[in-house]
């Protein structure tokens, strides 16, 4: 039950540590949207090139939970899905792959902004 | 910038000192603090996450899906702390150690569109939900597109 | 016709300010505050502290607006003043097409100025509202001004449950909102002149750090006025700025020493004043609520309880819109100085 806790732990606090860097050292135009846009598009860059793989291997969770996760798995899911059905899969394999992230996203998103009022 | 013809502003400091002077009266952000904070925090969460993939593991999913699944969760997670109005607290201390986890995507999605209800379903909630997680899919998903096209066109 | 021809005798001095003939009286004040303001160190000073920010109304824009009028109703009450006797309501606010001040003059039902001057709207208000007592087309004028931390936030940076970091230079918009009555007759402090300043862009693009960004509008503001009624800063007891922030101060009172003008200790920022170090404000408070209050508040007790004789307010406002910031426009920013003598 506890095997990776370690690795995951020092992973994911590494990334986090970039993303720190980057809102601290960049202009302040540069904001947590812009970070997390930063890290799918990097996540998607990484993983296309084979690098964010091994990471995942290392980290388990560590590399997944951040967002550049859900960017490697994103673009592993449009190169799978291409393999399998040619240029379309271009299309699908990424959302696919996705789904379900996306998907409980926009439900407990709507879920918990409907149930809860903000408390300012 | 002003016409030259006009009044010249009476303080005796140009704009391009002032900028230097800017500089030198304001704080900079505490970054060895911020990035300690964010490495602990980020590595909890990232841990909690790692618990869950193990946990759905012992239920006899496979790693993909416990992933995922763990994933979904830390999302459930992440968009409940913020309803309760607790995330907004973690992120304060904890800076990107709170952003870039997938909880923190959920926490971008949650905050807008509850303070936005007062505006309706439609045009609050709804259109409110993909302030922060509209870019963020159009960029993942576009660049998933693109890289899905050149790996078709090498292979 | 040649302008020479007619003579007027005008109020003005100098370049930029108006010299009042019969000072206008602050016949009251009243302010309202939100928890956070009330439990700062002049939290004494605020004639009602709300204990939370929604006040059970149904949005937070409403309860802007009713906190608005509860501080003109309060001021009324205080000169025992009829709604009858107001000639003009002048207000403003923070939001988009100022709606605070809108809705709270539906309810009041008075004659209406809105006014916009971001953080400078309090100054504004009182030089305009002089202007119109002494210009002889008012005996009484109401000026309300406020701004809500939780309104202003959602319109110009993050919803509030975002779980984000403040920049270090960042100010906390204040809830409250301040009211003044002023009169052409009475007994109490009188308005005696007022400087209006001149939008000052010293191309500072930081949003985060809107103190830096009015500071110059301030300085000159203060210069103007310094030269067009030939005084220097030392013949006030107070000058407050409103509101710069720790670091907008700061920047103030070195612009002010390299242009040859010593500020001295009289030089302070109610944005500085309102909360204290524990109260995780950063470089200290913004919005228009907060000079309001703090001027409707400690500065005019202390006014009449004789302990300042003479004080310049300097209402400070960063003039963009979210939409300009993210078009990548600097901020520009004003200061308006209004003198009130006790």
């Amino acid at each position: 039950m506890f095997e990776m806790i370690i690795p995951a732990f020092i992973v994911g606090g590494t990334i986090c540590v970039i993303g720190q860097l980057l809102m601290d050292l960049t202009k302040p135009t540069f904001t947590p949207a812009h970070v997390l846009v930063s890290f799918v598009s990097g996540g998607a860059i990484l993983g296309a090139l084979g690098v964010y793989e091994p990471l995942v291997k290392i980290g388990g969770a560590g590399a997944t939970i951040p967002l550049s996760g859900f960017g490697y798995t994103l673009a592993k899911g449009a190169m799978e899905a291409v393999e399998k059905r040619g240029i379309l899969g271009a299309f699908s394999g990424g959302v696919e792959a996705t789904a379900v992230g996306i998907a409980a996203a926009v439900f407990f998103g709507y879920l918990m902004s409907v149930a809860f009022k903000p408390k300012g | 910038m002003a016409d030259q013809t006009l009044r010249k502003p009476s303080i005796s400091v140009t704009p391009e000192k002032y900028q230097a002077l800017t500089q030198q009266y304001t704080p900079k952000p505490t970054i060895s603090k911020n990035v300690v904070r964010a490495f602990i925090v980020g590595g909890i969460i990232c841990s909690i996450g790692q618990l869950f993939i193990n946990f759905f593991i012992t239920l006899g999913m496979v790693r993909v899906e416990a992933s995922t699944a763990a994933t979904a969760t830390m999302i459930f997670l992440g968009a409940l702390l913020t309803g309760l109005g607790v995330y907004d607290e973690i992120g304060k201390f904890a800076g990107a150690g709170s952003i870039v986890p997938v909880t923190g995507f959920a926490n971008s999605i949650v905050a807008p569109a509850m303070e936005f209800r007062r505006e309706g379903y439609v045009m609050g909630v709804g259109a409110k939900l993909f302030t922060v997680a509209g870019p963020v899919l159009v960029y993942g998903i576009a660049t998933s597109i693109v890289v899905g096209f050149v790996y078709f066109f090498l292979h | 016709m040649n302008g020479d021809d007619i003579t007027v005798n005008l109020k003005r001095v100098g370049n930029q300010t108006v010299v009042f003939d019969n000072p206008p009286v602050i016949l009251s004040s009243y302010s309202v505050v939100g928890p956070k303001e009330g439990k700062g160190p002049l939290g004494k000073t605020f004639d009602k502290v709300w204990n939370d920010g929604l006040h059970g109304e149904k949005s937070w824009e409403v309860a802007e607006s009713k906190m608005l009028q509860e501080a003109m109703q309060g001021a009324m009450n205080q000169a025992s003043v009829q709604k009858e006797e107001i000639d003009f309501m002048l207000a403003g606010d923070l939001l988009n097409q100022i709606i605070s001040s809108n809705f709270a003059a539906r309810q009041m039902a008075l004659p209406f100025i809105g006014l916009y001057g971001a953080c400078s709207t309090m100054a504004l208000s009182l030089a305009v509202g002089s202007m119109l007592i002494d210009g002889g087309f008012a005996e009484k004028i109401l000026v309300g001004v406020s701004s809500h931390h939780d309104t202003a936030e959602r319109q110009y940076r993050l919803p509030t449950e975002q779980g984000a970091q403040r920049a270090m230079s960042a100010q906390w918009t204040v809830t409250g909102a301040g009211s003044v009555l002023l009169g052409r007759s009475g007994e109490g402090p009188r308005v005696t002149s007022a400087t209006i300043g001149r939008v000052i862009d010293f191309a500072i693009k930081d949003v985060n750090n809107m103190g830096a960004a009015m500071a110059p509008a301030v300085a000159d503001t203060i210069l103007n006025h310094c030269q067009d009624m030939q005084l220097k800063p030392v013949d006030y007891n107070l000058i407050a700025s409103g509101d710069l922030g720790a670091i907008g101060l700061s920047l103030a009172c070195e612009l002010l020493k390299q242009s040859g003008l010593d500020t001295g200790t009289s030089f302070t920022d109610c944005g500085v004043m309102i909360y204290d170090e524990s109260q995780d404000s950063h470089a200290g408070a913004s919005g228009c609520g907060c000079s309001s209050v703090v001027f409707a508040g400690d500065i005019m007790q202390r006014i009449k309880a004789g302990e300042l004789q003479k004080v310049m307010l300097v209402g400070s406002g960063a003039l963009h819109s979210p939409t300009s910031a993210l078009q990548g426009e600097s901020i520009p920013g004003i200061g308006h100085a209004v003198v009130i003598e006790g």
